[in-house]
């Protein structure tokens, strides 16, 4: 790393305050050409906020940002991004019917002779993707190409205009290892290119692997800065949750020391088993058990058929091949409700488009599977909703202003726990977690896989799929590991470690390709 | 649906405080206002307007008057809400007005009897069974929409053009293109008669909106509707079935238009294929829209729609009373409402804000 002796970007005490809330005190960032700064924190920590107002988004109560010395005041996105500083948001702001090169072209189409340069446009785009080694057909819609390339694509719009500071705001949620470490790729190459790159994420790992410096935030303030050689995980964790974290690190090295309770639990008896379900093109055929009082893990990299999985065996897509059988009976899972009413619940991986009704309170979110299992007419009483919704709540520890609240007006984490309340009313005999810890949280993270434990040490029998392998791990009791489609292996707990898994993901197929 | 603003949940503290905001921030308070302004302009402008008198038993008033022609809009407009919280549209309402005034003025029709010298008109069907074979109709022809939107998958708006424009047609092939007059007397009870000194069709609206409110509060379907309207994946995959719901939105809007048929034939002693009910959907959906419903779907409110309906009957009335010649009513009337849709949008309220508070400087 190159450190040059003047910040390219420098933020001093920034406060804003929000009606109720103090979103930012006293907030700073220093950034400096040619490295990689991770921001760091709790959700809630203000770390949007925070970038919110670098972007013009906000205009902050008071405090100074200074751009290569000048003092700057950004009112809008567009003022920022003439000014110098890009961002790419966690969820992709793109069109999904506009080909990939308008999307990055947007706005700023070139023109020629007062016309748009459809040309000039397609050849320029297909530029820029190429510096992030991504081939794909610009001409072609953006809703043809995965999530993963459509955040390529947002970073590619970001990287046309002359940045010189890029925002990266949870870039890599959506996306998988292998597109993970291209993304790395740009960002070193564009850190050697002298660009001033800010990352905001919430895996560990990623941040160490990437990273500089580190800027830590909580409640709203700068924690402090630190070179990522001088702060181990386990301080970082400490400095975002602010308390001596003895019991219970979110990261796995740390985390090694923390035996699963029912780790030589005995296994209950079969709750379901699917004999070959599959789907034409989506699942090549599956076999699978899961006992009861069981956490079976799903382990695979995007795309390898891990949710399409769990779609089938919850009825949200039709299996054309296969048979699933609950306690013993041969059952068809045509619709999620058919599965319900075998007692399956599933939390889908996109909280935003397939969990949550964002303007719906929070008791009416969390009652919404168990009257849709007792009909319309069975209305559950307002008294009894609202019990149900005070007691998850506290059950849960959700932090919200009321069970009136709406939804959309929670934390990701506090969403995902009123999700899991959601299948929890409905005391499923499976529940199947898709990605419930992604973009949310340590504390919340530890929050949810502890409760999920918990159920499993009553009887429930738990369906996990997570890209955070540690993660998978730590809790399964067995796990399968997912592959180009297709199940490649089944494991009991202990017998394999991080390494060995990463192998069977990406080890063999790298084998076979030889 | 403002059901959800539970009385019992907020804190008797908070409630002393904060009761003005409450009301200021009440959802309903716009349209409710924007209906006050009329009334009180019509009571400027007619004088006597706000009185009533009982004549031959029957309550008489500009008021009453209002309320009686609003009768199928409001019909029309509750049907038309449901559709919307599905983030869903119905533009056939006019036709299936039309289709099911046409069927009972056919099976009702009127053939003059002698009965002890004294000329009497008899139904050509037994009326019950007319009505019974109108709503059928009507029914029918939402389930052709409920089908195309929930089970084919067809925009709304394109799905229920198909009926808008076939469903005129077909009443017109009925009738051989003429207007069918209706003779028989108890007919006409529905459009124009009076009960304990009210017009009858208002205890039609009545009951039809009671219906309405009692499902929605008592039953899970508000709730249900609200969710399919907001995120339909998300609705499916928490077990509801989005597909019967659709289906039963677009059938109960045809059930209300076909009601509002039966009112409007039976008022004008005749079907008329061609205009009865003309455009009659866009001022449900006007209705809908001024109550404060948002045509992306969601919340709704079924007492807001019902003002909506009598602030575009007052409008009609109070452009009437100024005696603006018909050819340009229709620019008044797109006035007034442009006004009133601004004062709910939530952009143009910060603009004024922001003008308002620029001019001092």
């Amino acid at each position: 790393m190159t450190m040059a002796a003047r910040p390219v970007l420098e933020v001093t005490g920034i406060h804003k305050q929000f009606p109720g809330v103090k979103a930012l005190a006293d907030a700073g960032l220093r950034l400096y050409p040619g490295e990689v700064h991770t921001l760091m924190g709790q959700n809630g920590a203000g770390k949007s906020t925070l970038i919110k107002v670098l972007t013009g988004v906000y205009q902050p109560d008071s405090g100074s940002i200074r751009l290569e010395g000048r003092a700057i005041q950004p009112r809008s996105t567009q003022e920022a991004q003439a000014l110098g500083i890009s961002t790419v948001y966690q969820e992709v702001n793109l069109c999904p019917n506009l080909s990939v090169a308008e999307n990055i072209f947007i706005g700023r189409y070139p023109r020629r002779f007062g016309m748009v340069d459809w040309r000039a446009m397609r050849r320029q785009a297909g530029e820029l993707l190429k510096r992030l080694q991504i081939e794909v057909d610009v001409a072609k819609p953006l809703a043809e190409y995965p999530l993963a390339i459509q955040q390529m694509v947002a970073i590619a719009r970001a990287l046309n205009t002359d940045a010189r500071v890029l925002i990266l705001d949870e870039p890599t949620s959506s996306l998988d290892e292998a597109e993970v470490q291209t993304l790395f790729g740009v960002l070193r190459r564009l850190r050697a290119e002298g660009m001033a790159i800010l990352f905001v994420t919430h895996f560990l790992d990623q941040t160490y692997a990437i990273s500089d410096r580190i800027t830590v935030m909580r409640n709203g303030e700068r924690e402090g800065e630190y070179t990522c050689a001088e702060l181990s995980r386990l301080a970082l964790v400490n400095k975002m949750i602010g308390a001596a974290v003895d019991t219970a690190p979110a990261d796995a090295q740390e985390a090694g020391t923390q035996e699963h309770a029912n780790s030589i639990q005995e296994r209950g008896e079969v709750f379901l088993k699917a004999e070959g379900i599959a789907r034409k093109g989506v699942l090549q055929p599956v076999d699978l058990e899961l006992h009861r009082g069981e956490l079976l893990g799903l382990a695979g990299l995007l795309g390898s058929g891990r949710t399409e999985t769990a779609r089938l065996l919850f009825g949200a897509d039709k299996a054309d091949d296969g048979a699933i059988e609950v306690e013993g009976r041969r059952v068809k899972l045509a619709n999620p409700r058919d599965a319900i009413a075998q007692g399956i619940g599933y939390c889908s991986e996109d909280r935003k488009h397939e969990g949550a009704i964002l303007p719906l309170s929070v008791r009416e979110n969390l009652i919404l599977a168990l009257q849709a299992r007792q009909g319309i007419w069975r209305a559950i009483p307002l008294k009894r909703q609202q019990q149900l919704a005070t007691d998850y709540v506290k059950w849960l520890g959700i932090k919200t202003a009321s069970i009136e609240t709406p939804i959309g007006s929670l934390s990701g984490g506090n969403q995902q726990k009123v999700l899991l309340a959601r299948w929890l009313a409905t005391d499923p005999g499976l529940l199947i977690l898709d990605e419930p810890t992604r973009g949310i949280d340590v504390r919340a993270k530890q929050e949810i896989m502890d409760y999920v434990s918990n159920l499993c040490r009553k009887g429930m029998s738990i369906l996990f799929i997570s890209s955070e392998l540690p993660e998978v791990l730590r809790v399964s009791d067995r796990m399968v590991v997912m592959r180009d489609r297709k199940a490649c292996g089944e494991y009991r707990r202990g017998e394999l470690d991080e390494s060995s898994v990463l192998g069977v993901i990406a080890g063999e197929a790298a084998g076979e390709s030889a | 649906m403002n059901t959800r603003v539970d009385p019992t949940l907020t804190k008797p503290a908070q409630a002393a405080g904060s009761l003005r905001t409450v009301l200021l921030q009440h959802p309903l308070l716009r349209p409710s206002a924007a209906l006050l302004v009329l009334l009180l302009f019509d009571a400027f402008l007619v004088p006597g307007f706000f009185r009533l008198e009982i004549k031959d038993g029957h309550l008489y008033g500009a008021l009453v008057d209002i309320l009686n022609r609003a009768a199928p809009l409001m019909l029309a407009a509750l049907g038309m809400t449901l559709v919307i919280a599905t983030r869903g549209i119905d533009i056939s309402v006019g036709a299936v007005v039309a289709l099911s005034g046409t069927v009972a003025a056919m099976l009702i029709g009127g053939t003059m009897v002698m009965n002890n010298g004294a000329p009497e008109y008899v139904a050509n069907t037994p009326m019950g069974t007319a009505l019974a074979a109108a709503i059928g109709v009507a029914l029918l022809c939402g389930l052709w929409n409920g089908v195309l939107v929930a089970g084919i998958k067809l925009q709304p708006i394109v799905a229920t053009l198909i009926l808008m424009v076939a469903g005129r047609g077909l009443a017109q092939l009925l009738t051989d293109g003429q207007i069918v007059t209706v003779y028989y007397q108890p007919y006409f009870f529905l459009g124009s008669g009076y009960l304990f000194g009210l017009p009858f069709s208002l205890y039609v609206v009545a009951a039809v909106f009671a219906l309405t409110m009692l499902l929605m509060k008592k039953t899970a379907l508000g709730l249900f509707i609200q969710a399919v309207g907001i995120n339909p994946v998300a609705a499916r995959l928490a077990g509801l079935r989005t597909a019967t719901l659709l289906i039963f939105v677009y059938v109960f809007c045809s059930a209300c238009a076909g009601m509002a048929g039966l009112l409007v034939t039976s008022n004008i002693k005749s079907a008329d294929a061609n205009n009865a009910g003309l455009l009659l959907e866009l001022d449900a959906i006007l209705a809908v829209t001024l109550g404060g419903t948002s045509l992306a779907g969601g919340k709704f409110s079924l007492v807001g729609s019902m003002i909506g309906a009598l602030i575009i009957q007052t409008l009609t009335y109070t452009i009437y009373s100024l005696g603006v010649p018909p050819e340009v009513n229709m620019v008044v009337k797109a006035v007034v409402v442009f006004i009133v849709c601004m004062s709910q949008s939530s952009e143009f309220r910060q603009l004024t804000h922001k003008i308002s508070k620029r001019r001092p400087a």
